[in-house]
């Protein structure tokens, strides 16, 4: 399998005042293209600030990232900004979905931001809405829909522009366990298609459901266990 | 991004936050329609006062005695040359081109005038027959003066609207014997009401031959001359004739001026336009008011929809992407309160135009396209500092603290 993501030696370093906060510390990692992780471990490990660096929302301190083959730390704004566009889809804890927009405008968003044609954005909204078993709320305003259907709508969003890389931090911390389980399910089968899925959690039970499991203590691996699809879990790295 | 698109997206934000949006749009409309009313009635009067002058009469020239400044007349006036009057003679002089039509000469004063113990005082005009010609005036009652020698003087006099209304009241006037000074006159006619005209209140006017008020005013020589021509075509001969027939008879001096009514026309124009690019610069600084405005509540649509922008970022927008969809905002913003500033201000002058048919009161093309124009500048403009913070916003930053 080609590699979806390469880092190498990253630090990311917060100044907070006179003191320096060292959120990543030397990560080094691989993530194959179609693989499944979960990352894990306790608060201020550093988990979001990896994801939003895996997202191209923030930058490395020093380290070299490529990803799907390409160098992006040497990338300018705009063609992250586009990279995000094509590459990568969010799922948020708090979905992030426009309030006054409906669901399906919401869904819409990443292709008018990619400028797609409205005839073709339609058929892929609608598609994507379908697939998450939304098609009948499409006009529907967020707030009238339940949290699991918010979250589903927001991963419609993430997923309309066919991304390549799903990225998912605490998707089902707002969530009752039903939905959450609902959401989980969807993110599994839409890796099970082939997309790259990356779940930040602090539920071991769902940890546990990736095929591969990071845990981050201070801003570094300190663990990295793989299992095969079907067998008992290997402890690598 | 698609600009339908953008407009589209813009739209649903501005209907997503009615009350500001409103409030934005009253004041920018209130700009553009401030512009457009006051500059229509700028115009209405510049309009009104060209017209008025027209009406002064037709193709007419005045000469009045001594150089104009810019002829070099202060030169003149610093060796002491004192300016010839003009006399009656003159006046007859002129009557002998045929390009004139006819010649009125002309005095001025003040007289006091009574009639029955009432009196007042009020101007005093010398003049012939031929000026009512060259005017247009109209008479109420009776007739104008006398076609005689100018060198006569019958006590005759002809009066305004109001000094008939006041001395006379429910009284007939024509056949009355008015005091004038020393002199007493049989009022002959009376002027029909003209309201103000520009160069002098008819209404308040006695008009007697020249030759009596130059008596009456103890004058020997004339304060202008009056004349008709008798085509467009043939203003310029006249002139020429008139400034060398009077320079001969002056002994060679040119020290004579003739107005032509183009050029008093051409400077009121160039006053009454200035005065109205004055007002409607005053009233753009209600533009400009409304533009800070459309600052602030960018600013404010910033900082409320923060964690929309950091959305809008981690979906894909560039920089420039967030610039053109705050912007859009603006402008579509500032194009509706233009829409609607266009919408009352014309509405509004139709309005003025309506009840004073004397006032044509409507903007000039110049002016809405200004209007409209300084209004979408100014939302542009002033909304370009929330824009830029808004691009440069962390997208992980604006994600988290703008949550909600
Ligand atoms: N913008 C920032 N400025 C300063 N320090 C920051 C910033 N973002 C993160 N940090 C610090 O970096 C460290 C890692 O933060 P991060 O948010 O990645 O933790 P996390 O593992 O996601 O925690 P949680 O499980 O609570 O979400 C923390 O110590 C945090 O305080
Ligand atoms: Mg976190």
């Amino acid at each position: 399998m080609p590699a979806m993501i390469e880092l190498e030696d990253i630090h990311r370093l917060f100044r907070v005042g006179e003191e320096t906060v060292h959120a990543l510390d030397g990560i080094d990692l691989r993530i194959d293209t179609g693989e499944y992780v979960s990352v894990m471990g306790p608060s201020g490990s550093g988990k979001s600030t990896l994801l939003n660096l895996l997202g191209l929302l923030d930058r490395p301190s020093s380290g070299r990232y490529r990803l799907a083959g390409e160098d992006v730390t040497a990338m300018n704004e705009a063609q992250r900004a586009d990279a995000r566009n094509r590459l990568i889809g969010f799922v948020f804890q708090s979905f992030h979905l426009i309030p006054r927009l409906t669901a399906f405008e919401n869904v819409e968003l990443p292709m008018i931001l990619a400028g797609i044609d409205p005839a073709r954005r339609h058929e892929q909204v609608q598609q994507a809405l379908h697939s998450l078993g939304l098609a009948d709320r499409a006009r529907h305003k967020p707030d009238q829909l339940s949290g699991g259907q918010r979250q589903r709508v927001a991963i419609a969003r993430a997923i309309v522009n066919r991304p390549r890389l799903l990225l998912a931090d605490e998707p089902t911390g707002n969530l009752d366990q039903k939905s959450g389980h609902e959401v989980i399910e969807t993110l599994e089968a839409l890796n099970r298609q082939g997309i790259t899925l990356i779940v930040v959690t602090h539920d071991p039970a769902l940890g546990e459901r990736a095929r591969r499991a990071l845990t981050l203590v201070d801003g570094r691996i300190e663990a990295d266990i793989r299992r095969p699809a079907n067998g008992p879990a290997t402890s690598g790295a | 991004m698609r600009a339908a698109d953008i407009v589209v997206f813009s739209w649903r934000s501005l209907a997503g936050y009615r009350g500001r949006s409103l409030m934005v749009l009253l004041a920018m409309s209130i700009g553009v329609a401030s512009v457009l009313l006051l500059t229509a009635l700028g115009e209405g009067a510049r309009r009104f006062v060209l017209g008025e002058f027209q009406s002064l009469g037709t193709h007419m020239l005045v000469v009045l005695p001594g150089r104009s400044e810019t002829a070099g007349g202060a030169l003149g006036n610093a060796l002491g040359v004192i300016p010839r009057a003009l006399t009656l003679d003159d006046a007859r002089a002129l009557r002998r081109d045929p390009s004139i039509a006819s010649v009125a000469p002309l005095n001025v004063g003040e007289v006091q005038v009574q009639w029955r113990g009432r009196g007042r005082s009020v101007g005093l005009m010398g003049s012939s027959r031929e000026l009512i010609d060259i005017r247009g005036w109209r008479m109420a009652a009776g007739r104008f003066l006398p076609a005689v020698d100018w060198d006569r003087s019958p006590p005759v006099c002809v009066i305004g609207h109001r000094i008939r209304n006041e001395l006379f009241g429910r009284h007939a006037a024509i056949g009355q014997w008015l005091r004038l000074g020393p002199q007493r006159c049989r009022i002959i006619g009376v002027l029909a009401a003209q309201g103000k005209t520009i160069d002098v209140n008819l209404d308040e006017q006695v008009i007697v031959p020249v030759a009596l008020a130059q008596s009456l005013l103890n004058v020997p020589s004339l304060f202008r001359i009056i004349i008709a021509v008798r085509s467009q075509a043939q203003m310029e001969h006249a002139r020429r004739f008139i400034l060398d027939t009077l320079k001969r008879r002056h002994h060679g001096e040119e020290d004579v001026t003739v107005i032509t009514q183009d050029a008093v026309l051409e400077t009121f124009d160039n006053i009454l336009s200035a005065l109205t690019y004055g007002i409607s610069g005053i009233a753009a600084i209600s533009l400009i008011v409304a533009g800070v405005l459309v600052m602030n509540v960018m600013l404010v649509v910033v900082t409320q929809r923060r964690s929309e922008i950091g959305l809008l970022k981690a979906l894909g927008a560039s920089r420039r992407g967030i610039l053109a969809l705050i912007l859009g905002e603006a402008a579509l913003l500032s194009l509706l309160g233009a829409a609607l500033g266009l919408a009352v201000g014309l509405s509004g002058s139709a309005l003025i135009r309506s009840q004073y048919p004397d006032l044509q009161a409507s903007p000039p093309l110049w002016a809405l396209f200004a209007s409209v124009g300084v209004a979408l500048a100014t939302g542009l403009l002033f909304s370009l500092l929330p824009a830029r913070r808004a691009a440069r916003l962390d997208p992980v930053d604006a994600l988290q603290r703008g949550r909600g």
